[in-house]
């Protein structure tokens, strides 16, 4: 192969994702240097002020952001350990194995939003089935508008939507493996247990930490799914980083300060996943 | 021990399943009602619990301006957005994928694996990050409230997911059919889309489909960039449930969005049976 062949390839691809993404993010990091706001629209420099305000002086933000770690830490580990035991379910014959494999696909291959709108009604304090059921009780707790149910409403949806995902990656590992530790495994009479201790988990773990991670990337993002549910509320409840960006730069068009915020919840984002994916592996693999 | 062990496991996937479908049913069910049924209270069986009514679907065809929701033209913007995008990104990625599956590239410190990295890493920026930019960028190149403009931010979505399937399948994919193809006279152009993309149909179908997954349910940037001229389908459905439409055409249009892409679940369990995903999803 001489040198020429290779850049045909890759540099179509490359040069149009660098282009189309190069202006947006130098963009950002001129804008957040600014005031742009609805009064002043334009590209002044202020320095550091945005991020001094942001990081002396916004609670809601820190705040917004405390809650999306909380929110996406727990619906990916709810959809991991979902994901997984279904996976393992179908994994060996069962009958109407591919009806459940396909049944189990279904969530993630539904527009989020949409299914949030009749998740809406699903959850509507006196029209929706839920507190139909626990009227039965005697009870109407109300799931959208109460400040710890909201945030369990956002999980559960999110729970509904993603652990498909998850199922996937898992199912479509363990329909990888290698059989032999298997029949190793029941040689040396190990029971189910004890083979998902000490066979099926070591070997699934670097699988699990990619999805896991895929999974916590696509969960930093939750935004949809709180704006149509719940609109950040009740007050800030169920506010994620994005949803508060959103509110600032789109709504109140704090332009300036918005970018700012983008960029150091990006940072921050990088960082933590790096942190999170290094933990991962130490954690999983290095122990067994 | 053992019935026990089966009792709970056909216990625990039943109880998933109906979670699984209780919003289809209850939408189902909701699209056959009218005013009374709804704001009376959850029923759900028609006929026994409230008499049907097909309202909810007949708006769906209704021109809109005797009220109908006119989600048609919404839907099809969608499907060509989703589908050039795709298409596109598929392309791209699969030449990029190629590229770095096959060669050696080293650019200082910048080795192979960066630039497949960098690739993927873009499914790490939030919308939010990219969305008043490329509010601003599409402004000023005119491509706001265009479908055009949609389809560019798309391939930044997806040609991430394209890369990334890709360069895995490319791995899996003895590097001896590309070595033979040479020998036998091919230059590298020939020997790739001769011998290797006909070898690499399954990994271009799977890329192709979690394109499409990706972009069809993609409301973000959508409902950032386009206003009033192209409106896609998620953004409608939104728009619709914020105004003061029923609850009756609202489920039966949701319905109507999500059904095309469950035809995907089939395919891509299709693929995961046969064991092709396994090398494609790592």
């Amino acid at each position: 192969m001489n040198f020429n062949h290779k850049f045909v390839f890759l540099l179509p691809g490359l040069l149009v994702l660098i282009g189309i993404l190069i202006f947006p993010i130098v963009f950002t990091v001129r804008l957040s240097l600014s005031s742009w706001d609805s009064f002043y629209p334009g590209l002044d420099f202020i320095g550091l002020d945005n991020y001094i305000r942001l990081f002396t002086d916004d609670k809601r933000f820190w705040e917004s952001f405390f809650r999306l770690s909380f929110l996406s830490v727990t619906t990916v580990f709810l959809q991991y350990i979902i994901g997984f035991s279904l996976a393992l379910m179908v994994w060996k014959d069962i009958i109407f194995k591919r009806f459940f494999r396909v049944l189990f696909l279904i969530p993630m291959m539904t527009t989020p939003v949409i299914m949030t709108v009749i998740w809406r009604t699903f959850f509507h304090e006196s029209l929706g089935p839920v507190n139909d059921f626990f009227s039965l009780f005697g009870i109407t707790p109300l799931w959208l508008s109460d400040n710890i149910l909201a945030k369990v409403t956002v999980i559960i949806v999110e729970v509904w939507q993603w652990t498909p995902f998850m199922f996937l990656l898992l199912l479509a590992g363990l329909l990888s493996l290698p059989k032999e530790p298997f029949l190793a495994a029941s040689i040396d009479g190990a029971g189910p247990i004890r083979k998902f201790i000490y066979v099926t988990f070591p070997l699934m773990a670097p699988i699990s930490i990619g999805a896991i991670i895929i999974r916590l990337i696509e969960a930093s993002k939750i935004m949809d799914t709180v704006y149509v549910l719940t609109s950040g509320g009740p007050g800030t409840a169920t506010e994620t980083s994005s949803y508060y960006i959103f509110i600032k730069g789109l709504r109140e068009f704090q332009i300036g300060y918005s970018a700012a915020l983008s960029f150091t919840y990006l940072i921050i984002m990088i960082i933590s996943l790096t942190i999170i994916s290094k933990l991962l592996v130490k954690l999983l693999i290095k122990k067994i | 021990m053992r019935t026990f062990y089966l009792t709970l496991k056909y216990l625990i996937i039943t109880l998933w399943s109906l979670f699984v479908i209780a919003p289809f049913l209850w939408a189902l069910s909701t699209s056959f009602k009218d005013f009374n049924s709804v704001t009376g209270g959850a029923t759900y069986i028609p006929w026994l619990q409230f008499e049907p009514s097909l309202e909810g679907w007949k708006v769906l065809v209704r021109s809109p301006a005797k009220g109908g929701v006119d989600i048609i033209e919404p839907y099809f913007n969608s499907i060509f957005v989703t589908c050039t995008a795709s298409l596109i990104s598929v392309i791209l990625g699969t030449l990029a994928a190629y590229a770095l599956s096959r060669f050696k590239f080293k650019a200082g410190f910048i080795k192979n694996n960066d630039i497949t990295f960098f690739f993927i890493s873009q499914r790490i920026m939030p919308p939010i990050v990219l969305s008043i930019p490329f509010f601003l960028m599409l402004g000023f190149l005119g491509l706001l409230d265009n479908l055009f403009g949609l389809i560019l931010v798309y391939i930044v979505l997806l040609m991430p997911i394209a890369v990334w399937i890709m360069v895995d399948f490319f791995n899996k994919v003895p590097q001896e059919i590309d070595e033979t193809a040479l020998i036998d006279g091919c230059n590298p152009y020939q020997a790739f889309f001769k011998v290797v993309v006909p070898n690499s149909i399954p990994g271009l179908i799977v890329a192709g489909l979690f394109c499409i997954i990706f972009g069809w349910i993609d409301f973000f940037f959508a409902f950032i960039l386009t206003f009033t001229e192209v409106q896609l389908l998620p953004v409608k459905i939104v728009a619709l449930n914020s105004s003061v439409t029923p609850w009756w055409s609202l489920s039966a249009s949701a319905l109507v969005s999500v059904a095309p892409l469950i035809v995907v679940a089939f395919i891509v369990e299709r693929y995961l049976s046969k064991g092709n995903l396994s090398g494609a999803l790592k």
